[in-house]
């Protein structure tokens, strides 16, 4: 039977351990058929189930065609992502999506992207941004903006450094505090985006973080002309279904698990960064 | 029209009969506590017979009196949500096996077919936006599809209101329109029948009633017309989604705030909420776990808790959201209003906080506004 709220079973084959309290699940469904079908885009997400414990919203950051496998990035904050980091390499879970409106893809190619995250590791920009990278002639230029209160706080700084190498590629990371050896900009990493150089009429923006940072992106966007229809934010809010049915994830009219979470900014304008939504 | 028959009050076990005799099990009002509610019966002698209710903003009074009819009463704070989008139920159940291997099982499926038996028209339409919610979006909830799939329902036409009812200014009426199988309306001495299905006519032919003559018709139309017309509570629009939108910083909510307790009683109560909490009930063992539903409500703080922060910590924000909601952007999300006007939030609201009294607070400068607007347009 067909039940919306029924998890398969999947197997960890890999875990990578990405920084204190954060590591990737690498996954498989154990029903080979499942796991051929299984299709997502980036943006979408999984509800993850830990035996026994709960289950939570996570993002796919795999790329949807690399391989049999698809991973995702868990930071512990709580009681079910404390139980997965106990979890090791061949543990089961139980997995059902994949869940929402990813990033606009289609819309994007051929157009300079801009991806702003803040805040600590943000999955659903890693997956995008995966899959920009691995598509490079399809887009333009490529803007990675990336902010974080604390210069110990930039997981993945190697990778960082390595981006470097890809053409056409412009990175801006910054640290509100930093230590001394701190490469990149000491200061809030908005304050870069009136020094950027857009072009109003090809670019699309895609952003990720806390919702005040997020607001001070689309101010300083909005400072380049660039269409509101082009900027793009992934929201966050408690999830219990993902299917549209708990009420949890409400923002006005929207129910960020199936409506969202990736929304262009006039569809939540109307309520964004509103105290209490 | 259809079809109207008579049944009179000494032939509505009959009617129970017909319709147990077919396979259904039956729930129907009954006094429990000092309220009405909707509980298995067989028997018409378990209905509230002379049984009047009295509402004011946070008082409910259910008293006994000579007169006849079992629906003199308007409703409890419970009716039928119960029965199709249970307080509490599982979803599924996970065992794990020595080496870890993880088996789903879908919770059990096997919906008896129930009968909903003198449902009031308000609880009739929040149940077919309950519909919207679990059925007919984009993703199903196979549970309650299938007990709505199996439910018959007898409707019971109001003929009175409570003063706290406002199903008319709600875009509603005390008669139900749709989604029944028959419809009774009260007249002194029993009753006049409609059916809105064809299980409803099998189960009329089967009874072998006259039709009602003019006079009874007459009367029943009437009795639902002084229901109406009873009613003194109104909302200020049926769509007031704007008018709430552009007034999330007015005054009135800081002066609800004061008042309200955050009890979260008026979702509890409220036909149309459908906001629920999923949680795992495990063994001792550790080897099985129950994964269980169970309302939820705005007004709790774990409603919006993320990471580390309650996005409405305030009541202020709670009542907010839930006002909004319900007659406003329910509307973006199921294309009409998420209240019925059935009132049950202004009697069981421990403070007596009226829906009707904060929402014209709100809306009503912007609708005069707009109104204005629109006569000079
Ligand atoms: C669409 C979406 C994608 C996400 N992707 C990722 C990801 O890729 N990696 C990652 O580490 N985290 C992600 N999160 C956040 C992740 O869901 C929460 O960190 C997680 O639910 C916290 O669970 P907990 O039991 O450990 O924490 P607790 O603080 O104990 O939370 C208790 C419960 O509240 C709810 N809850 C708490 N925080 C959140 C939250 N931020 N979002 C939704 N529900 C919450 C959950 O039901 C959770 O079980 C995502 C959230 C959403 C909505
Ligand atoms: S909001 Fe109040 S009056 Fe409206 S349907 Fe819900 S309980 Fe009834
Ligand atoms: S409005 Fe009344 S019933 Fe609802 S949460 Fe506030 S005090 Fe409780
Ligand atoms: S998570 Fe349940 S409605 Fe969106």
């Amino acid at each position: 039977m067909d039940d919306t709220y029924l998890p398969n079973e999947a197997k960890i084959i890999e875990r990578i351990h990405e920084g204190p309290g954060i590591f990737t699940l690498r996954l498989q469904f154990t029903d080979p058929k499942i796991n051929e079908a299984y299709t997502f885009a980036p943006g979408q997400f999984n509800m993850l189930y830990l035996h026994g414990v709960g289950e939570i919203a996570i993002s796919i950051v795999s790329d949807p065609h690399s391989d049999e496998y698809y991973n995702h990035t868990i930071r512990v904050v709580g009681r079910v992502t404390r139980g997965f980091e106990q979890l090791e390499c061949g543990d089961c879970i139980g997995i059902r999506g994949p869940y929402g409106r990813g990033w606009p893809l289609e819309k994007a190619k051929g157009k300079d992207v801009v991806v702003i995250t803040g805040g600590l590791g943000c999955a659903p920009v890693v997956s995008v941004f995966n899959y920009i990278i691995n598509r490079r002639s399809e887009f333009g230029t490529i803007s990675l903006m990336q902010g974080v209160k604390h210069s110990s706080d930039l997981i993945f700084r190697e990778r960082f450094q390595r981006l470097k190498d890809i053409p056409n590629i412009k990175i801006y990371v910054g640290a509100d505090k930093s230590d001394m050896h701190w490469p990149w900009y000491k200061g809030r990493v908005l304050d870069l985006v009136p020094k950027m150089e857009l072009n109003p009429d090809n670019t699309i923006a895609f952003m990720c973080g806390p919702e005040m940072m997020m607001k001070a992106a689309v101010e300083a966007l909005a400072e380049h002309n660039i269409d509101e229809t082009d900027l793009y934010l992934n929201m966050e809010r408690n999830m219990h279904c993902a299917v549209g049915h708990c009420g949890h994830c409400q923002y006005g009219g929207q129910f960020i698990c199936k409506d969202g979470p990736v929304f262009s900014y006039p569809e939540i304008k109307e309520l964004f960064a509103k105290e209490g939504f | 029209m259809n079809q109207s028959y008579y049944l009179p009050h000494t032939k509505l076990q009959s009617l129970l009969d017909a319709i147990i005799e077919r396979g259904y099990r039956c729930v129907g009002p009954q006094t429990r506590g000092g309220t009405i509610t909707y509980d298995d019966f067989s028997q018409v002698k378990e209905l509230p017979w002379g049984y009047e209710d009295e509402q004011l903003p946070g008082q409910y009074t259910l008293k006994k009196t000579q007169k006849t009819g079992y629906f003199n009463w308007v409703n409890g704070p419970q009716a039928i949500k119960p029965e199709l989008f249970k307080p509490k139920e599982s979803l599924w159940n996970v065992t794990r096996d020595e080496e870890g291997k993880l088996s789903f099982q879908p919770a059990q499926l096997t919906p008896a077919p129930l009968c909903l038996f003198g449902v009031r028209p308000c609880d009739i339409a929040a149940m077919q936006i309950q519909d919207k919610v679990f059925i007919t979006g984009t993703y199903r909830d196979e549970r309650y599809a299938q007990r709505r799939e199996n439910t018959l329902i007898i409707a019971a036409n109001c003929i009175t209101s409570s003063n706290n009812c406002f199903c008319v200014g709600a875009g509603g009426f005390p008669k139900a329109e749709r989604g029944y199988d028959i419809a009774l309306t009260e007249i002194e001495d029993g009753f006049t029948l409609e059916f809105g299905s064809e299980q409803g006519s099998d189960i009329i032919a089967s009874l072998k009633l006259s039709e009602a003559d003019g006079s009874q018709i007459n009367y029943a139309k009437q009795r639902i017309q002084e229901a109406a017309d009873k009613q003194t509570k109104t909302l200020p629009g049926t769509n007031l989604r704007d008018a709430l939108m552009n007034n999330l910083d007015h005054p009135r909510w800081d002066a609800v705030a004061e008042r309200c307790l955050s009890c979260g009683n008026c979702t509890q109560v409220c036909p149309t909420c459908f906001c629920h909490s999923e949680e795992d009930e495990p063994n001792v063992k550790g080897n099985h776990s129950e994964h269980v539903r169970e309302w939820d409500s705005c007004f709790t703080q774990g409603h919006s808790y993320i990471h580390g922060k309650v996005i409405r910590s305030q009541t202020r924000q709670r009542y907010r959201q839930w006002l909004t909601h319900k007659l406003g952007t329910w509307h973006d999300q199921f294309g009409e209003s998420g209240c019925v006007g059935c009132g049950r939030c202004v009697s069981w609201c421990p403070v007596g906080i009226d829906i009707t009294e904060e929402a014209t607070a709100i809306c009503s400068d912007f609708i005069n506004l707009e109104n204005k607007e629109n006569s000079h347009g």
